[in-house]
């Protein structure tokens, strides 16, 4: 095989992408603009729905990379792109000049910045704090308010910058319910007099063993499911936030005071993944997410022949999408490289 | 509270439809949890109030009297708890497993334990 890539992004989708083409006997570059290869995946504990360790696919990833075929440039920013005739030609602050007949574009999402739901409190009251504030908690083993004491009551707020048109984003971000359940179960887990209660819109568990877990949750765990979405939160004289929420089952209006409150902050495109957008002229859908061109069979091509979408910069997508996202990407390069571009 | 004679000449104060979630008391709730804890797998599907018969004959909506029940909204749930015919309809079309048939047996049971409600 011959034939050289690019890859955009050290993520999961990227980190795949990159071993797979490197097995298949491609070169490979693969660009990482932060000092570790991993992406978000670096931020987590427990994975959902098994709740097996974060590490354990962090290092399947990093012995795909550890590969003679691939070239590991972490720390680079890329300054310009271009590309000429059927190559592409990149210059970052590392190397000079990188050449390369395709590229997969792994950039992957950002989280949602909850403090853009000024009514949330995140960035106001101490004790607000986001899903992966939590998840960051969990792995150091101390989860604990602001002054040091351990929550009692713990609310979890899902749909924190997703199914929002006042924020701009309309969709699902699909997995912070799930996320929600695991991280509700693992509270429980560690705090066992902890009471938690989730705040939720509809609860969307539409992967394998989901649902298994929702209701693991709700019958082992005993956590509390109240469907309404949090209107505002407020801090009594005595620190407690004042969560209120309608319960919409009852039909009624519901005030409930919180020690910890944790938003559940949806996926939206990378700031990575548009400055790569605007090197290359990729076309983005009405979510802001890479439109991929075809929904059904084509989602890793983009609008431009050589440049490949890998992962969560075309939707978001939990870590086995993810892989087999970037699985097929690679099927994509090895086809266009071998027939297409002859 | 407003006296009790100025009713009668039109002035009245509604009660606040808000639910005060620690000013309620959940004991009911608690009761139903330790011995049915398939109580806890509802999700308010509905499907037990769409075939029940005392539902579609009058105003009684099992699936709201068990979200009230967890909320500690007791007030009105003793007198509705009354209607129910104990036929297990309900239990027959729940998705998630719940005993809903014995929910309503216990909950009676927790009322008439209860020295607020008990008769």
């Amino acid at each position: 095989m011959n034939g050289n890539v690019i890859v955009i992004g050290a993520g999961i989708a990227g980190m795949e992408a990159a071993g797979q083409l490197a097995k298949a006997g491609y070169l490979v570059t693969l660009l990482e603009k932060e000092e570790e290869a991993g992406g978000h995946l670096n931020n987590w504990y427990h994975l959902f729905p098994d709740r097996r360790n974060g590490d354990e696919v962090i290092k399947y990833l990093k012995d795909q990379i550890d590969n003679d075929n691939i070239t590991f440039l972490n720390g680079t920013r890329i300054d310009n792109l271009e590309k000429s005739k059927k190559e592409f030609i990149i210059k970052t602050n590392r190397a000079k000049e990188i050449c390369a007949d395709a590229i997969v574009v792994a950039t992957g999402f950002d989280l949602f910045r909850s403090e853009r739901k000024e009514e949330y409190g995140y960035g106001i009251y101490d004790n607000v704090i986001t899903s992966v504030d939590l998840e960051k908690m969990f792995r150091e083993g101390d989860i604990s308010l602001i002054n040091g004491n351990v929550p009692n009551t713990i609310g979890m707020v899902h749909c924190v910058g997703s199914r929002d048109e006042k924020v701009g984003n309309p969709y699902c971000s699909k997995l912070c319910c799930v996320t929600a359940v695991k991280q509700a179960i693992e509270i429980r887990e560690n705090i066992p007099e902890s009471k938690v209660f989730c705040f939720y819109m509809d609860m969307r568990m539409g992967g394998a063993l989901y649902e298994e877990l929702y209701m693991e949750a709700q019958e082992k765990y005993g956590i509390n499911f109240i469907r309404g979405k949090v209107s505002e939160v407020g801090e009594s004289f005595n620190h407690k936030l004042i969560v209120k929420v309608e319960d919409t089952l009852a039909g009624r209006p519901l005030k409930m005071e919180i020690d910890l409150l944790v938003l559940m902050a949806g996926m939206e495109i990378s700031e990575g993944s548009k400055k790569t957008g605007k090197l290359l002229g990729l076309k983005t859908g009405e979510n802001r997410f890479f439109q991929s061109r075809d929904n059904h069979y084509g989602s890793n091509l983009s609008n431009i022949d050589g440049v490949f979408y890998a992962g969560t910069c075309t939707s978001p997508m939990n870590i086995s999408e993810t892989i087999s996202h970037a699985r097929a990407a690679v099927l994509e390069v090895m086809d266009y490289l071998k027939n297409d571009r002859k | 509270m407003i006296g009790n004679n100025m009713d009668k000449f039109g002035y009245s104060i509604s009660k606040g439809r808000q639910i005060n979630y620690e000013a309620n008391d959940r004991k009911i709730a608690e009761y139903i949890y330790e011995n049915e804890p398939s109580f806890r797998l509802c999700i308010e599907c509905g499907g037990c109030s769409a075939t029940c018969t005392t539902g579609n004959l009058t105003k009684f909506s099992l699936r709201e009297l068990f979200v009230l029940i967890k909320r500690g909204e007791n007030d009105q749930i003793w007198q509705n708890l009354k209607k129910c015919m104990l036929c297990g309809k309900c239990t027959l079309v729940c998705p998630r497993g719940v005993n809903t048939r014995n929910i309503v047996v216990l909950a009676r049971q927790a009322f008439q334990k209860s020295n607020d409600y008990a008769i």
